[in-house]
């Protein structure tokens, strides 16, 4: 079973939180504290998989985590769950972020958070993988947007304030960066809060 | 206006953002979030109805001010009401809220289960589906309770949708797994087992899941998920990439979907049924040859997931554990990845080598890669890989390359990683122990150990070291040699200056002959480092003098001079001082005979399983072992006695009356002797109630205070899961206790349990007796300390017994008696439990009573004027820090009997405090390790009215509700 899905940034600043056991909220920071500790020290050489923390169970749990541009996908999983399976779900759920988002950033998930935790919700329920075709999860998103379209077009605004901080504060010109096979376009912004 | 402000909103949401990101300061953020939480609190209150936008916008940034760590502790209503709303953006936001911010206020879960429930009826299957992952991620059991008995219909009913379908079955299996008992089996179990033929695989994969979690707790009724489940493995295994489409990955057939096939196989021993099992077999044997064929893509992600299939069936193969030939291939394939340049591979690869290692088919085959895997350990420069590495070492580990492994382990254990240099150090001592065929190579191990990691070593491991050169004969004299030689390093650890006083104790006369460690030059050599020692080692250095008095009577006169010095007699240390003092004066007063018996070489130690072992087991949880107490021999002093973990007691002998000596000495053999092997003993038989599983178990079977044997008898895994099922009239027996110490606690036909028990400050010790009052042995006698989740946290139990029965039998009519040590580590509610197991007349008793630890044990009472009660009191004002309760006595009323009660309570009453006289006040001070707190109380009788009013007052909420609910009990 999953335990929990974190994402942060290089810096450690959570961009989604997950857990699907219950940790009161300051437990919560202080796990996310934790992982990010264990695993931002870890070059991006070394394996994937690490024993958890001491706070989420120690070695009864793995964390699994990738490291894409600017953010750490981490998955804190029991030993029923497999390292490799649960590394490529990883990469399934960044690339249909990826195909939702086009060329998906920090950005997305910062001023998206309902749609990112829309779209984990496809592939994730209750710590149990749910969906892996990816197509199925795409097509989940976008009957999504059509009812979202279909009760007058709110989803436009979200966009609309992406791109303006997007055109705002772009000291620099994107620089697209190739991790494995997605292109994450990352706008090179002053560390993001 | 509406349209604008729907425009304007979720700009005020990225405006929000931005303004948090612009913030300077951590104060600033602070301060913008804080205005922000105003300004919708304000809104959310406000008479002016807010539309379903807005309400919208509030909570995506409630969402995002509780990702920046943030408490949100409200919003939850509105949440509710766009949950309940028509709209499904509105909808989808206040379930999303729901499922990240749980919350357990009940009547809120009430209201979120009614739109549940309407969305479930909805028969859309978009609000049914955000409705099951609303239950999903929720997951409690108010919701299990309301909807366990909808969900499976939808999940077997003909006309649901294949997505609605998915989030059904995972629905049902996480109500499964947070409330078992409300999931009800029956006769839909095998429509769902079906469910592994569907055409659907995203359905497929999700049943999968439900099943295996279904499985592993009845097997029998989800057996014939067996043969379906190969069925379907073996379609995906053998079919071409292309023809499951979508569930395709990279080239690989839904490779998830294979796992959880796999898994599943795994809830079960090897299919039965031929044609089943030679399809399995079948299937595993494709998917080793595929690993073997020339990758279709050279993407990473299609190397994962084939690898991933293959690493399930390995643990298959592993699991079943049968077939000789495709153990051996497994093992050749993950030999292979032992060199594979995917740091991942490798640390899989070692990771499931260790299981095979196991097996007797692979064993040998495994033993092949030895030289990859220390390789690995030396280069690898992950550790997390490191540690894979030597956990394999440690499995594959057997007497015929026990050596090497033990010495390239040691080697390692030079620049290991700090973080697990403790577990090397535990594991190289139990493959030296386990494997040694000559023990002068187990002591140069433990003493190489303690030189590279001396740190690291455990009590433990030097207590074992111990035991096996005592009971060695033939090892005892290089022993002897070894330490004298290590000992004369210019720098050495502690642990070896422990070794070496306890070994050189017991057995430097057999080195004495030599000239180069005559009697003084060994005296000399541990005195040299005596006063770098901590007062533990000194005072097992002390005892090594004693011996060597004994051992050495040339020698006499120059331990004594130490002995009496001012350093020794007047030390600071209590225990020292102690030691020093009845040492001199045995060794004054005592005839050479007597000095002989009471300082005699050390009784061997029974056999029995390695403490070592225990304490790695140990390890692999997250428990921190606690300072031990040590073994102490009971005296009349010991609550005045230390309360510096280590107290190593040898005072069992009263030298006053020298006439009595004799005798005392004769009885008193053992303490005096036992001090010096602090104790293995207390190492083992103490055990840790922090161990991760909850209720924490710490067993407690009688055995001797001379045996060290363990406690082992099993209570740990028979004590039923639900400690409280037969506990005997609970909180009656507690109350009875909360104002004495001593009393009866339990009896029945069988036996009667007796407490003495005394506190001083943040520490208590309980003696518990078990009477035997019928005229049978009880048999495989066994107890054990159950500490509530909560309660874990706050008081530690330390365990341990003494009795003179060696056996877990008491015999009929004896009594048998343990001590247990307790430490307060802050304020709790909950009172331990004391479960009892034995067998009487071939039936197995198992009852469990309410131990009477309660919080009033650790008061101290505090003396004090008028005046400064009622300072005091006009301190404590705020009103969490007051609980008053008026309640009818069940007593008669009776002013004596009443000051007997509070000060037994624990608090000292004041006289002439209250302006009225028939008011009683008292005033203490609870002792936790963490906190003390402060306490006033005032009870007021209304002898008319039979009636009293109790005020208590102190620095703690908590603190002052439990002592409200202990006291008013009393009256």
């Amino acid at each position: 079973m999953i335990k929990s899905i974190l994402i942060f940034n290089n810096h450690g600043k959570p961009r989604l939180i997950r857990f699907y056991q219950f940790f009161p909220e300051d437990m919560q920071q202080q796990i996310i504290r934790e992982t990010f500790h264990l695993v931002s020290k870890r070059d991006d050489s070394v394996c994937n998989f690490l024993e958890g923390g001491s706070l989420i169970g120690g070695s009864d749990y793995k964390l699994i985590y990738r490291h894409y541009a600017t953010l750490y996908f981490v998955f804190c999983v029991d030993s029923c769950e497999s390292e490799l399976g649960i590394l490529d779900l990883i990469q399934v759920f960044v690339e249909t972020l990826d195909k939702c988002f086009e060329n998906v950033c920090e950005l997305d998930l910062i001023f998206h958070v309902d749609k990112v935790h829309y779209i984990l919700q496809q592939v994730v329920m209750g710590g149990m993988v749910l969906e892996t075709n990816m197509n199925e999860i795409v097509a989940q998103v976008e009957n999504q947007n059509r009812l979202e379209k279909s009760e007058g077009g709110l989803s436009a605004a979200p966009a609309r304030a992406v791109s303006a901080v997007k055109n705002m504060n772009l000291p620099e010109i994107p620089r697209n960066i190739n991790i494995g096979d997605i292109n994450i376009k990352v706008p090179n912004l002053s560390p993001f809060v | 206006m509406p349209a604008v402000s729907k425009g304007d909103g979720m700009r005020g949401l990225a405006v929000f953002i931005s303004d948090i990101r612009n913030c300077k300061s951590k104060e600033a953020e602070i301060k913008r979030i804080n205005k922000e939480l105003a300004n919708i609190r304000s809104k959310f209150k406000g008479d002016k109805a807010l539309d379903g936008y807005s309400k919208k916008k509030y909570v995506c940034k409630l969402l995002f001010i509780f990702l920046l760590g943030h408490d949100i502790d409200f919003g939850h209503m509105e949440a509710v009401n766009l949950l309940s709303s028509n709209r499904y953006t509105e909808k989808q936001i206040g379930y999303l809220f729901i499922s990240v911010l749980v919350n357990s206020n009940s009547e809120l879960i009430r209201l979120i289960n009614n739109g549940i429930k309407n969305d479930l009826a909805s028969r859309n299957p978009t609000f049914m589906n955000l409705a099951l992952h609303c239950i999903a991620n929720v997951g409690s059991r108010e919701m299990a309770e309301a909807f366990t008995a909808d969900i499976p219909k939808i999940l077997v009913a003909g006309d649901t949708m294949d997505s609605v379908k998915q989030s059904a079955a995972l629905c049902l299996l996480r109500l499964n797994r947070t409330s078992p008992d409300l999931v009800p089996m029956g006769e839909w179990t095998s429509r769902v087992v079906h469910l592994l033929n569907d055409q659907h695989l995203g359905v497929v994969t999700a049943a999968t899941s439900l099943i295996t979690t279904l499985a592993q707790k009845n097997p029998e009724e989800f057996k014939m998920s067996v043969s379906l489940a190969v069925s379907r493995l073996s379609r995906i295994v053998t079919s071409a990439s292309t023809d499951l489409q979508d569930y395709t990955y990279y080239f690989v057939p839904a490779p998830w979907l294979s796992v959880k096939l796999l898994r599943l196989l795994q809830c079960y021993p090897p299919p039965e049924e031929g044609a089943v099992r030679g399809r399995l077999t079948e299937c595993l044997e494709t998917i080793l040859n595929k690993a073997q064929e020339p990758p279709k893509s050279k993407k990473v992600q299609h190397s994962n997931a084939k690898n991933a299939v293959l690493f399930e069936a390995i643990s298959l193969i592993i699991h079943h554990d049968s077939e000789p030939n495709l153990l051996v291939r497994a093992c050749n394939q993950l030999g292979q990845f032992l060199q594979h340049r995917e740091t991942n591979l490798r640390y899989l690869a070692l990771e499931s080598m260790c299981t095979l290692a196991s097996s007797e088919f692979s064993h040998e085959a495994v033993k092949t890669h030895i030289e990859t895997v220390i390789n690995a350990l030396k280069t690898e420069r992950d550790v997390s890989v490191r540690q894979r590495a030597v956990d394999l070492l440690y499995a594959m580990c057997d007497r015929s390359n026990a050596q090497q492994i033990v010495a390239e382990m040691l080697n390692y254990l030079e620049t290991a990683d700090y973080s697990i240099r403790e577990e090397i150090v535990l594991k190289v001592a139990i493959l030296a122990e386990k494997y040694a065929v000559d023990y002068t190579w187990y002591v140069d191990t433990i003493l190489n150990l303690i030189r590279i990691a001396g740190d690291y070593v455990s009590e433990e491991v030097w207590y074992r070291v111990i035991q096996i050169v005592i009971n060695r004969d033939d090892v005892q004299g290089y022993s002897a040699k070894t330490v004298f030689e290590a000992l004369q390093a210019p720098a050495c650890h502690e642990n070896l200056v422990k070794v070496g006083g306890y070994i050189l104790g017991e057995f430097g006369n057999l080195i004495a002959g030599d000239p180069r460690s005559s009697p003084l030059i060994q005296f000399n050599l541990l005195h040299s480092k005596f006063h770098l020692c901590s007062v533990p080692t000194r005072a097992l250095l002390l005892s090594t003098y004693i011996k060597f008095v004994n051992l050495f009577p040339e020698i006499k006169a120059t331990i004594q001079d130490v002995l009496r010095s001012d350093s020794q007699l007047r030390n600071a240390d209590v225990e020292l001082q102690q030691r020093a003092v009845e040492y001199l004066r045995l060794s004054c007063i005592a005839s050479t005979d007597i000095l002989a018996t009471v300082l005699e070489e050390m009784p061997p130690f029974p056999e029995r399983e390695s403490s070592i072992l225990t304490k790695l087991k140990k390890k692999k949880g997250p428990g921190k072992v606690p300072d031990m107490e040590e073994t102490k021999k009971e005296r009349n002093s010991d609550m005045n006695g230390s309360t510096e973990p280590v107290s190593v007691n040898s005072s069992a002998v009263t030298m006053s009356t020298p006439s009595t000596s004799t005798d005392l000495l004769g009885l008193g053999l053992a303490p005096v002797l036992n001090s010096v092997a602090p104790a293995s003993a207390g190492g083992s038989l103490l055990v840790d109630v922090f161990s991760d599983n909850s209720p924490a178990v710490a067993s407690l079977a009688p055995t001797a205070e001379e045996n060290f044997s363990s406690p082992r008898i099993g209570s740990a895994d028979v004590v039923s899961d639900d400690p409280a099922a037969a506990v005997h009239d609970a909180d009656e027996l507690v109350n009875k206790f909360v104002c004495k110490n001593n009393g009866v606690l339990f009896e029945n036909q069988l036996m009667q349990i007796g407490l003495k028990s005394e506190f001083r400050q943040n520490l208590g010790r309980m003696y518990i007796f078990y009477g035997n009052k019928t005229s049978t042995q009880f048999l495989s006698f066994s107890t054990a300390v159950i500490c509530q989740d909560a309660l874990k946290t706050h008081i530690l139990l330390h365990l341990f017994c003494i009795t003179k029965q060696v056996d877990p039998a008491v015999d009929g009519g004896a009594q048998v008696q343990q001590i247990l040590n307790i430490e307060c580590v802050s304020d709790f509610m909950e009172a331990p439990i004391l479960n009892i197991q034995f067998r009487y007349g071939g039936a197995l008793q198992n009852m469990s009573v309410k131990l009477p630890v309660t919080l009033n044990k650790f008061f101290q009472p505090t003396e004090m004027t008028s005046q400064d009660f009622f300072q005091r009191w006009k301190q404590l004002s705020i009103p969490q820090q007051e609980v008053q309760k008026i309640f009818k006595a069940k007593h008669p009323m009776d002013t004596e009997v009443t000051k007997a009660k509070i000060i037994g309570f624990g608090v000292a009453l004041l006289d002439m405090v209250d302006p009225n006289p028939s008011n009683f006040t008292g005033a203490g001070v609870i002792h936790t390790k963490n906190i003390q707190v402060g306490c006033l109380l005032r009870l007021e009788p209304n002898t008319q009215a039979q009636m009293y009013r109790l005020t208590l007052r102190t620095s703690r909420e908590t603190v002052s509700q439990r002592l409200c609910e202990l006291l008013s009990e009393q009256f």
